[in-house]
């Protein structure tokens, strides 16, 4: 797996002729394998795979709750790497990248980490609670093994912070769309846009906008605006809701948001 | 002490950390927050009418200087060192919490937030933060694990007395770090018009430090009474550890005097041996966690384990940054006290010096009388009794086979 390749599967997400519908479930939760394949084949540009941890401070009922529900079944990080390497070598082509909490990521070492999701395949990697301010405790190592520093910018991430947020991330600009939890409301397309629009003016990271989005009409809307949605805890509480039976139910839901994400017109900024 | 510091006083450094320890572990939406949390601080601390107006309050409002009190009953059936309380229990809603609630909801106004929030484990600090919500007419919502509001009833009562709303929390085991996990969550979502009074010497910078500059007050009282009374320094300090303010506040102001030993006092719960206990430095290992990095009670894949202690005020799988400093430096050694040795404590204080002691401060107590009987009689130890029983009643009654 070269570097080179890391790099450019998700720059090719962000390149294609339509914005990227990013998806999230949490590994260990369900049939995660089958579930992969269900949002890749439905349409899904970009997966982002969620590491368990006891304690996600950032994360609304329906993730806190496949935390749970993983680590209950005994998910390990060796499990959730060996879920990343799987899909790896079935989907040499889709970006995945690894979101979560900074304990887990640190526990054996940033080096460790970074060269074992950079074995795994893994293309990026979000870490909610280091923010630039202590980069050194996991950024250097990502980046020195090719795996992207995906970093968070929010509506509180004023303009004098934002060079600061930039310096060192790669991949792409996930934007928070709202102060708040995953799985929270969502915020007005119109703040989005103008929020996306000045982030876009400082970087050229495609900027993709998730928290709170769970429909196929909001996902629209936003893609009018962003090089990406990402969407998590609607499909994560499908995978609550129906267990192992969850998988044509993830198909459904993603291709219609597939549907809505690749048709929507870019409006001008 | 040969490879002693110059001081030990002047942690953390400008970005908050305490050696490898401390830092700013949070989410994004939260930085912006964190950072004016400090410059409003770093104001603060540059204006003498805050000072005077916590003084006032705490002379005032909470009842300082709290009174430094001789056990000479305790001493003598001890027959070692003399033993000194640091009376912290007689403060107004009962324990050293309410030094720290004063400051920061004085920060709170001076930053124009109007709404409060804290988490709580044996409910002290909740209680703490609704009566200074109440005196200054604030809303108050405070997050107590689902487990500690069955154990702690009292303390839940009594902030509903003081208009506060008790949010009972369901995730994890519904402890004390359940509790702050939701009062984060809370706050990210209204970062506009919330302060979050963190109860303890943790959390991301500059909380540790903040904390630990308001409950430094223990110690400043501490030093001069004990120079005042007996005309010289304690031997030795002693305190109970959950997650450390009380310790700090009275260790802190004698970091630079190193004839002065100190010993911080963590939960063992039902022994170290296994995994029931609460004690982060002598039974953890560094991790991050609540936004800062230190000691915790973590497995090998750096998920957080359950803290097991009698005391729900000890029941915390981590400990403040500046403990977890003080460790690796030796500057203060740790120990660690089981349940049933603090219940022994407790019953101890209230018979020698009829003085009911909260379960927390019963911890420091064992210590105490475990290291009184092997020091000489000109000895003198100063330990914190920084809360006071009344809570723990129902919890002891359980314990030793009463009906209540």
């Amino acid at each position: 797996m070269t570097v080179e390749l890391r790099g450019s599967r998700l720059a090719s997400a962000f390149a294609k002729p339509h914005p990227a519908l990013v998806t999230f479930i949490t590994a260990g939760d369900g049939d995660t394998a089958a579930n992969l394949d269900a949002l890749v084949d439905s349409g899904a540009d970009v997966i982002e795979l969620g590491m368990p941890f006891t304690d996600p401070m950032a994360d609304g009922k329906a993730i806190q709750e496949a935390n749970i529900r993983s680590l209950g079944r005994g998910t390990t990080t060796a499990e959730v790497l060996r879920i990343a390497a799987a899909f790896r070598a079935r989907h040499p082509q889709v970006p995945l990248v690894l979101m979560g909490y900074a304990n887990p990521m640190v526990r054996r070492g940033a080096e460790w980490f970074a060269a074992a999701a950079a074995d795994a395949g893994i293309d990026g990697v979000i870490c909610v609670d280091i923010p630039p301010e202590e980069d050194g405790a996991l950024g250097p190592a990502l980046r020195a093994h090719g795996v992207a520093p995906i970093r968070l910018a929010t509506p509180t991430t004023d303009a004098a912070r934002l060079p600061q947020v930039l310096a060192g991330s790669q991949g792409f600009l996930y934007y928070v769309s709202v102060a708040g939890i995953t799985g929270s409301q969502q915020a007005t397309t119109g703040s989005i846009a103008e929020a996306v629009a000045r982030l876009k003016a400082s970087t050229d990271l495609p900027v993709a906008v998730g928290f709170g989005v769970r429909t196929p009409e909001q996902a629209a809307g936003i893609a009018e605006v962003a090089d990406g949605v990402v969407v998590g805890s609607a499909l994560v509480e499908l995978v609550g809701r129906h267990g192992s039976a969850a998988t044509e139910h993830l198909r459904a839901l993603t291709r219609s948001l597939a549907q809505a994400v690749h048709g929507a017109q870019r409006v001008p900024a | 002490m040969s490879n002693a510091l110059n001081t030990y006083r002047n942690q953390p450094d400008e970005r908050g950390h305490f050696g490898a320890y401390g830092g700013r572990f949070v989410a994004e939406t939260l930085m912006p927050l964190i950072l004016e949390l400090e410059r409003a601080y770093r104001a603060a601390q540059a204006d003498p009418s805050f000072a005077a107006e916590f003084q006032h309050l705490l002379t005032h409002y909470v009842g300082r200087p709290s009174p430094l009190y001789f056990a000479e009953r305790l001493t003598e059936s001890l027959g070692g060192a003399q033993v000194w309380f640091k009376r912290d229990e007689l403060n107004h809603t009962g324990a050293h919490k309410i030094n720290n609630c004063v400051g920061q909801v004085l920060l709170a106004r001076r930053m124009g937030k109007t709404r409060i929030i804290a988490e709580t484990g044996a409910g002290q600090h909740g209680v703490a933060t609704a009566t200074v919500c109440a005196r200054f007419g604030l809303p108050c919502v405070v997050y107590m694990g689902a487990t500690d509001v069955a154990r702690q009833q009292p303390n839940v009562f009594r902030m509903k007395l003081l208009g506060a709303t008790v949010v009972p929390v369901t995730s994890g085991r519904g402890t004390l770090k359940d509790a702050m996990n939701e009062a984060m969550r809370d706050w990210v979502a209204n970062v506009h018009d919330t302060f979050y009074i963190i109860g303890t010497a943790a959390g991301p910078h500059p909380y540790p430090e903040m904390v630990r500059d308001f409950q430094s007050v223990i110690g400043r009282e501490a030093r001069a009474q004990m120079l005042d009374r007996i005309g010289r320094l304690p031997d030795l300090l002693v305190a109970a550890i959950g997650g450390g303010s009380n310790a700090l506040g009275l260790f802190h102001p004698f970091l630079d005097d190193p004839d002065v030993r100190m010993l911080g006092v963590e939960a063992a719960g039902r022994g170290l041996h296994g995994e029931e206990h609460a004690a982060s430095l002598l039974g953890g290992s560094p991790g991050i966690l609540h936004g800062n990095r230190t000691y915790l009670l973590q497995d090998e894949d750096g998920q957080i384990t359950e803290g097991h202690s009698i005391s729900a005020g000890l029941d915390y799988p981590g400990i403040g940054p500046e403990h977890a400093w003080l460790k690796d430096t030796g500057r203060v050694e740790y120990t660690a006290v089981t349940d049933q040795e603090a219940l022994e404590a407790f019953q101890l204080l209230c018979r020698t010096e009829g003085i009911l002691p909260a379960l927390e401060p019963s911890h420091a107590i064992h210590a105490v009388a475990q290291r009184a009987k092997a020091m000489p009689k000109d000895s003198v130890i100063l330990a914190n009794l920084c809360g006071r029983g009344d809570k723990d009643i129902f919890t002891v009654a359980e314990a030793l086979g009463v009906e209540m």
